[in-house]
């Protein structure tokens, strides 16, 4: 179902919104955003793999696989960043990044 | 232009539209709405790709529990009427440019390249080959990923738990 559409546009999309979560990486303050702007940045990588596996590779399945795992690292790391993120809140009464400024409270 | 074309041009358009709104929106919680749209078109794109696994593995994990995850803690953490200050336009720029600059020249390298797409035959996607690929430790196989995978997934949701407690004293 890609017919008329060439690889360099699934790559020109990914790229945008690679560089789009890259701007909210670096602008954001709030630690939530930040970790958006993180699963912006983890799927247009992910869209890279598994256009590249279809149009390039497509009798193996490298990328649809590898696009699995970095979902399930994905997850993973969403509930850790959280944890530590309402463990933040409970001390600094904030998930700023600019008020979380000491290792020990 | 085709269906096909069509339906590329309005995910492409939903997927910038919203990543834009999402790191631009200064209302937090509306900002995670608009992380769902992206997610709910990137499986869209896969489905138009014909990994119909991939989709609904990003439907579910992804726009189903991720962004759940991040809603849930939005509104532990914070007060759903409160809007950030503006950015310093200073800041702002410079992130701007930074962002534009690295797109640009993928962009540019990207367009330059010419892929000569592979005419072979595509290996059929189905819930069979997915499985024993997936169990398999010969050529094709990914069991080792696998199994580091399960691993992970169980430290990080001990970890989690661990730093999420209340300690007592």
């Amino acid at each position: 179902m890609t017919e008329g559409i060439p690889l360099n546009y699934f790559l020109v999309l990914s790229t945008l919104m690679f560089f789009i979560g890259i701007y909210g990486f670096l602008t954001r303050r709030n630690l939530i955003t930040i970790l958006m702007s993180v699963e912006l940045i983890l799927n247009s990588v992910n869209i890279n793999f598994v256009s590249f596996n279809k149009y390039l590779y497509p009798e193996r399945l490298q990328g649809h696989f590898f696009t699995l795992f970095i979902i399930a690292v994905a997850a993973a790391e969403a509930a850790v960043a959280i944890a530590i993120i309402i463990n933040i809140y409970r001390n600094f009464k904030s998930i700023n990044v600019e008020d979380a400024d000491e290792m020990k409270y | 232009m085709s269906g096909n074309q069509f339906m590329f041009y309005l995910f492409s358009a939903i997927i910038i539209v919203f990543s834009i709104l999402t790191v631009t929106s200064r209302k937090i919680l509306r900002a995670a709405i608009y992380l769902l749209f992206v997610l709910v078109s990137t499986s869209g794109l896969y489905f138009m790709l014909n990994y119909q696994f991939l989709a609904a593995v990003q439907l579910t994990l992804y726009a189903g529990g991720i962004v759940v995850l991040i809603i849930f803690s939005i509104l532990l953490t914070s007060h759903i009427s409160e809007k950030f200050e503006p950015i310093k336009p200073q800041k702002g720029i410079f992130s701007a440019i930074a962002a534009i600059a690295g797109a640009v020249l993928c962009i540019v390298t990207i367009l330059d390249y010419k892929f000569s797409a592979n005419t072979a035959v595509a290996r059929e996607v189905n819930m069979n080959v997915i499985g024993k690929d997936l169990m398999n430790y010969g050529y094709d196989g990914y069991i080792l990923p696998f199994e580091v995978i399960s691993v992970l997934l169980l430290a990080a949701m001990i970890a989690s738990i661990v730093i999420a407690k209340k300690i007592k004293n």
